[in-house]
């Protein structure tokens, strides 16, 4: 499997030759920066387009198809148009939190994009806690959320804001208990290491079997919740709350919450790849040598990005497939269903990490 | 909804959902039924029940079945159609209402088809084309007799007993009502002959047997009405 530090190590090399080093540490930052940048915005290309095809598909729609080959170029479109729109500023609203409350969304959705392993070798922030690190900061899109419905002064965002932030931390819950599940069996927080080890002894879902299988699932629909999406979408829900809490932006300023939804969808997703299905790690079967050879000759983020975009397409069947529940029944969900199921499973976790029941 | 404890709650729940999981992956692979309108102008297919335009029905020969009793008119709840009709004097001498201009506005129309179920000689129908958008609502005021066309003459049936009868039963039905009044002082030949050629009840009810006789041996072949529509009448609204 090539290892990306061979890279990295390399380019600080050649750095470090002609200039000091903290100018080479200051430029790297600047390249990772543009790197995180164009991969946030060539992704929520991607996922748009993915979303209103599979959905279109999920109805026996064709989607989107005036627009270049296939509406290719529909987002694109969408973007533009979304540029040229006038921000609105409302007299009554309250302008600071209004206009910051969009960021807190795009901030948080950077920063738990920066934890993702993409590759062997090739992670942005990664560290010893990076699991807690990642749930702490997708922590901050709450805030971004509430801001915005109490920063509106307008009772529908205001209505939104307050389900979301009561839907976002209950399921932040099950999301959290879900990764301890997974902590128990790799025994390290760390991102990387925890692919490292799925890379060397098969893949989570399959090495933890049964409860890894239940916190799989937990985490799919937890996940969901967290994305705001349906049959989670009680913060927009449109038909009741017309957008939520982002009934009163315009422009980019909603363009942001649409872009931190989606990206939030993939992060999700790609999250479940890396703690679940082996990240970047190939898909090995033991014993089958000629096999094995193949997969690890796919590069490891072909084999991120498939796992990931899966999972996607998962919780879009999930979207496209439900209706949106009550509020009362998405409490219920979460309080009598999915946290008490996650209890139970990080115990039985611990008995098949303690009993040595793990398939190796 | 049936009251379930908790675990029996959670097991009908996930097999609710997994139905419906199945049932939406099952739609994600089928066929699109999304009509891509103008690109498949060609395979655009509607039901035959769509009601779109009105049309008179025209043979090859240029020939439709009205014959301007404005029935049709009367039925219309809006007002949509006018028959203008004159009074000709055909060459054998007989009085006989012909259609001048029938003229429906499309605009008006509420599709309700009671003008098609009024008519008697099956002469006008609702057709396929659906393309009807103009910018002008005078162009929705149209003309549904072709240009040059004419009443289809009525094949006139043999004098001879009865089975010519049995070969027009749509002609027959219509005329049922003018029967009892033409029939008991007519030999058997005038009566079937009222019966065949519906259209005109006063002119079969003047016209001596022989004259009745004559055109149905010029006329041998026998039509019966459905088939006359022909589809060279099909582009109506193009003539306006």
């Amino acid at each position: 499997m090539f290892d990306f530090t061979t890279v990295s190590t390399w380019f600080h090399s050649l750095l470090t030759g002609v200039m000091p080093e903290w100018l080479a540490i200051g430029i790297e930052c600047l390249i990772v920066l543009l790197f995180i940048i164009i991969l946030y915005a060539t992704l929520a290309i991607i996922l748009i387009y993915a979303e209103r095809k599979i959905c279109a598909f999920f109805q026996c729609r064709i989607g989107p198809n005036r627009v270049g080959k296939w509406g290719v170029l529909q987002v694109f479109a969408d973007v533009l148009k979304m540029l040229t729109k006038e921000i609105i500023k409302m007299r009554q609203s309250d302008r600071l939190l209004h206009d910051m409350a969009p960021y807190f969304v795009l901030v948080a959705s950077f920063l738990t994009f920066s934890c993702i392993p993409w590759n062997k070798g090739l992670e942005i922030l990664d560290f010893n806690v990076g699991a807690f690190f990642f749930i702490s900061v997708s922590g901050i899109g709450v805030i971004g959320i509430l801001l915005a419905g109490w920063a509106s002064h307008s009772k529908y965002p205001m209505i939104g804001a307050m389900r979301s932030g009561a839907q976002l931390i209950s399921y932040e819950l099950s999301i959290g208990m879900t990764m301890l599940v997974v902590i128990l069996l790799n025994g390290s927080m760390q991102l990387s290491e925890i692919v490292q080890q799925q890379a060397d002894y098969g893949w989570n879902i399959v090495r933890g079997h049964v409860p890894a299988v239940l916190a799989f699932l937990i985490y799919l629909v937890a996940g969901n919740a967290e994305c705001n999406r349906g049959p989670f979408d009680l913060p927009e829900a449109e038909s009741e709350l017309t957008a939520g809490y982002h009934t009163e932006y315009s422009g980019m300023h909603f363009g942001f919450f649409y872009l931190a939804e989606y990206l939030n969808l993939f992060i999700c997703g790609a999250m479940a790849a890396t703690i679940f299905l082996g990240g970047w790690a190939p898909f090995y079967i033991q014993g089958a040598d000629g096999f094995n050879s193949v997969m690890a000759a796919i590069p490891g983020f072909v084999w991120f990005f498939a796992k990931a975009f899966f999972v996607v397409f998962l919780l879009m069947w999930i979207r496209w497939t439900f209706p949106r529940l009550r509020i009362d029944q998405l409490l219920t969900l979460e309080w009598k269903y999915l946290m008490p199921l996650s209890m139970i499973n990080i115990v039985l976790m611990a008995l098949v990490v303690c009993f040595g029941l793990t398939i190796n | 909804m049936e009251k379930r404890n908790y675990f029996s709650g959670v097991g009908h729940a996930l097999k609710s959902l997994t139905i419906g999981l199945k049932t939406s992956i099952k739609v994600f692979f089928e066929h699109d039924e999304t009509e891509q309108y103008p690109e498949n102008r060609k395979t655009l297919h509607f039901s035959d029940r769509n009601r779109f335009c009105l049309e008179m029905i025209h043979n090859e020969r240029n020939e439709h079945h009205c014959v301007a009793c404005g029935l049709c008119q009367m039925a219309c709840p809006n007002g949509s159609i006018h028959v203008y009709s004159e009074m000709v004097e055909t060459p054998d001498g007989k009085k006989k209402r012909q259609l001048v201009k029938y003229e429906y506005n499309l605009g008006q129309c509420m599709f309700c088809n009671l003008c098609v179920r009024a008519c008697p000689h099956d002469a006008i129908r609702f057709n396929q084309d659906f393309e009807n958008a103009v910018f002008d609502k005078s162009k929705l005021i149209m003309q549904l007799n072709h240009p040059g066309s004419h009443l289809e003459e009525k094949p006139k049936p043999a004098p001879a007993p009865r089975p010519a009868a049995p070969a027009q039963p749509a002609a027959q039905s219509a005329a049922a009502p003018a029967k009892p009044a033409v029939a008991p002082a007519k030999p058997v030949a005038q009566a079937t002959e009222a019966k065949a050629d519906a259209a005109q009840p006063k002119a079969a009810s003047t016209a001596s047997p022989a004259q009745a006789v004559k055109p149905a041996a010029e006329t041998p072949s026998v039509k019966p009405a459905s088939e006359a529509a022909s589809p060279a009448s099909e582009d109506i609204n193009k003539e306006s």
